[in-house]
């Protein structure tokens, strides 16, 4: 029977291409929107580090102006970054399993594979030798470096896939020298593929960032005196800053931290590290807001720092709605189609046709409608996000950020397959059902 | 074969009520041939609708073919629609965007028939009305008299215990009005009962019974 209300939905259809078309696209308007809002969505509302997130902590301290939060609009939230002297102090503790500073600089790199090679702008984070193995970060070839390179005691670099494809054409380079801020540094690892979305370690320049382009031990930065000129400073006294050492000392917040802390015991253990330091600093006529220091994990953090906000949770629901009005102009279309079919109906039922058999002729009629407004859906969503993808190709960010985003997945792909089908099903129960109630007699021509 | 006794149906709006039938007693034996007739609006188009199932009636009884209809569900009145009338209307009521053999078809695709004994039936009825050659024509290419020969064809396909005939030659010429009657008769000289309303007193002539209706009445049988 589902064969035979297939082909008479096809044919009905068929009989019909102005409205078909006309329904198909309601259905796909709205179906490849919500793919399009519900990728990106789905993009920033994604643990990017689940299987350890929970052990992952952003170590913060207010540190702040005493009569003023560092976010007025949040005030109960310390500073998202650390003062250098702190995270030097912090980093000695040896409760965390793992633990990185860092912070993201602009540089100038230059020594590539070719003779004639063109110095070449990138952005390198500075950081700890745990920033690897605490993050799962993958190689392509080599590794990290390991903890006692961190204070500078040989000149190491990391690079990135890209980095490494661009100067040396993706061969393995470990062992090679590249010049960074004019000093030779031997490359010791290239990094696999790898793109932690949102970039949770470092949100100061939003949670789609592209990553660095090389990695530098944190020693370095004091060695070679490296501003954080790609990062975010921030400073709440105006203390006068003469030289890179000034910086160093002052309160400025600019480094993020992390530390790995695998049980509730040790966890326990650095919020009492932390509470001691702060203490001990406060006595000492530092931090004076109130004691609001946090270990905060990954889930938390991006609750914390809005990168699900609300606008995009808006977005969502302006895409849903939209959907829904693309669904209610079907359910009319669908209904004015149906009821002009009412005659054929009665004489159907008239030769013994059940009421459910009647349903599920139309029903049909709209599940395909269904089916072919998601393919044309999904078609229209991949357009949509090579949109999204063109737009943020032609800016500044490199690879990865948005348009590492706007890759259709599987998982949307689904989604929208599921919603066609039952949006469409559910576009088409009302007016199958009314057709399906019609009594027969009044429908059957009579010129009696 | 058909068995009404005291039945009553009456319309109703906010403001009009309607007695389309009153105290209505029909009995029709299997095998006959009876012409319902009388004027306009005396409720030979609601006797019909009763009879064929296609609408309840308020009191009263109807068996057909020794099973008591009255309390039926929707659907159990559909499968017994299917499986005991075929019908015939003045304006044929062919389904316009099928081609005669899906026409023909469609009463057995409810009763979930296999292809092969659909095709075998159809086949026959096909040849029975002198429509095989015309089997892939949509009603649009048929004159009146070939259409109506395609909707007794639907309607004798599912070997119906009875015919329900509504003016089944009243858009056709005399010709093809004549030729129409001539397979009904033959339908029932096979064994069908058939059940034809009509005002035409020329038509009613050549059934075996005439019941007169007025004012949903009958006032002769």
């Amino acid at each position: 029977m589902i064969g035979y209300h297939l082909r008479l939905a096809l044919e009905s259809l068929r009989r019909t291409p102005g409205l078909t078309l006309l329904m198909l696209c309601a259905i796909a308007v709205g179906i490849s929107t919500c793919i399009v809002t519900l990728t990106v969505y789905e993009g920033t509302s994604t643990d990017p580090i689940r299987w350890k997130s929970g052990r992952l902590y952003a170590v913060t301290i207010d540190s702040w102006d005493p009569n003023e939060a560092a976010n007025p609009k949040r005030p109960n939230l310390p500073p998202t970054q650390l003062a250098y002297k702190d995270v030097k102090y912090l980093l000695t503790s040896d409760v965390p399993t793992r633990k990185a500073a860092m912070f993201r600089t602009q540089d100038i790199i230059s020594g590539g594979g070719a003779a004639d090679a063109q110095p070449v702008p990138i952005t390198t984070r500075v950081t700890s030798a745990d920033f690897f193995p605490m993050f799962d970060v993958p190689f392509l070839y080599g590794t990290g470096w390991s903890a006692q390179l961190d204070q500078g005691a040989e000149p190491v670099i990391v690079i990135s896939r890209e980095l490494n494809e661009k100067l040396f054409g993706g061969i393995n380079s470990v062992g090679r020298t590249l010049r960074w801020n004019n000093r030779d540094f031997r490359i010791n690892g290239v990094l696999n593929t790898w793109f932690p979305l949102p970039k949770f370690y470092d949100l100061n320049r939003g949670a789609f960032d592209a990553l660095e382009d090389a990695y530098v031990p944190f020693g370095w930065a004091e060695a070679l005196g490296r501003f954080p000129n790609g990062g975010r400073v921030a400073c709440w006294r105006n203390d006068p800053i003469g030289s890179f050492q000034q910086f160093l000392q002052s309160d400025c917040v600019w480094l993020q931290m992390w530390v790995q802390l695998n049980d509730a015991a040790s966890r326990r253990r650095m919020q009492a590290y932390l509470d001691a330091y702060w203490a001990d600093q406060h006595q000492s006529g530092r931090f004076g807001r109130p004691r609001n220091n946090r270990l905060t994990d990954v889930r938390q953090w991006l609750i914390d720092q809005e990168v699900v906000d609300n606008d995009n949770r808006m977005l969502v629901g302006v895409a849903f709605a939209f959907l829904a009005i693309c669904l209610l102009n079907t359910v009319g279309m669908l209904l004015a189609k149906f009821l002009k079919s009412a005659p054929g109906v009665g004489i159907r039922r008239a030769l013994g046709a059940t009421r459910g058999q009647i349903f599920w002729q139309y029903l049909c009629e709209a599940a395909l409608l269904g089916a072919a407004g998601a393919a044309l859906g999904l078609l229209l969503g991949a357009l949509g996000l090579q949109g999204v993808h063109a737009l943020y190709a032609r800016g500044s960010i490199g690879p990865g950020g948005y348009q590492e985003l706007t890759h259709v997945r599987w998982a949307s792909v689904l989604w929208a397959l599921m919603l066609a089908l039952v949006a469409t099903l559910g576009a088409g129960f009302y007016p199958a059902w009314r057709l399906a109630r019609l009594p027969p007699a009044s429908y059957l021509k009579s010129d009696q | 074969m058909l068995r009404m006794s005291q039945l009553t149906k009456t319309y109703r709006t906010d403001h009009v009520e309607t007695r389309a039938l009153l105290d209505f007693s029909l009995e029709v034996r299997a095998g006959e041939f009876v012409a319902v007739t009388g004027p306009s609006g005396s409720g030979k188009t609601t006797f019909l609708n009763v009879a064929g199932l296609l609408e309840s009636f308020d009191s009263g009884s109807y068996e057909l073919d020794g099973r008591d209809v009255t309390g039926l569900s929707d659907d159990d009145r559909s499968l017994l629609r299917n499986a005991k009338i075929g019908f015939i209307f003045q304006s044929f009521n062919l389904l316009p965007d099928l081609n005669v053999y899906d026409n023909i078809d469609v009463p057995l695709r409810y009763r979930r028939m296999k292809s092969s004994e659909r095709r075998e039936r159809i086949g026959a009825v096909l040849n029975l009305v002198g429509l095989a050659g015309r089997r892939r024509h949509i009603p649009s290419q048929l004159s009146g008299g070939q259409q109506q020969r395609a909707a007794i064809a639907r309607a004798l396909v599912g070997e119906p215990a009875f015919l329900l005939a509504d003016e089944p030659t009243g858009n056709l010429d005399s010709t093809m009005a004549g030729e129409v009657m001539a397979l009904l008769e033959q339908v029932n000289a096979a064994g069908t009962t058939i059940v034809l309303v009509t005002h035409d007193p020329q038509l009613s002539r050549r059934a075996s019974r005439n019941v007169h209706i007025v004012d949903g009445r009958i006032v002769s049988a």
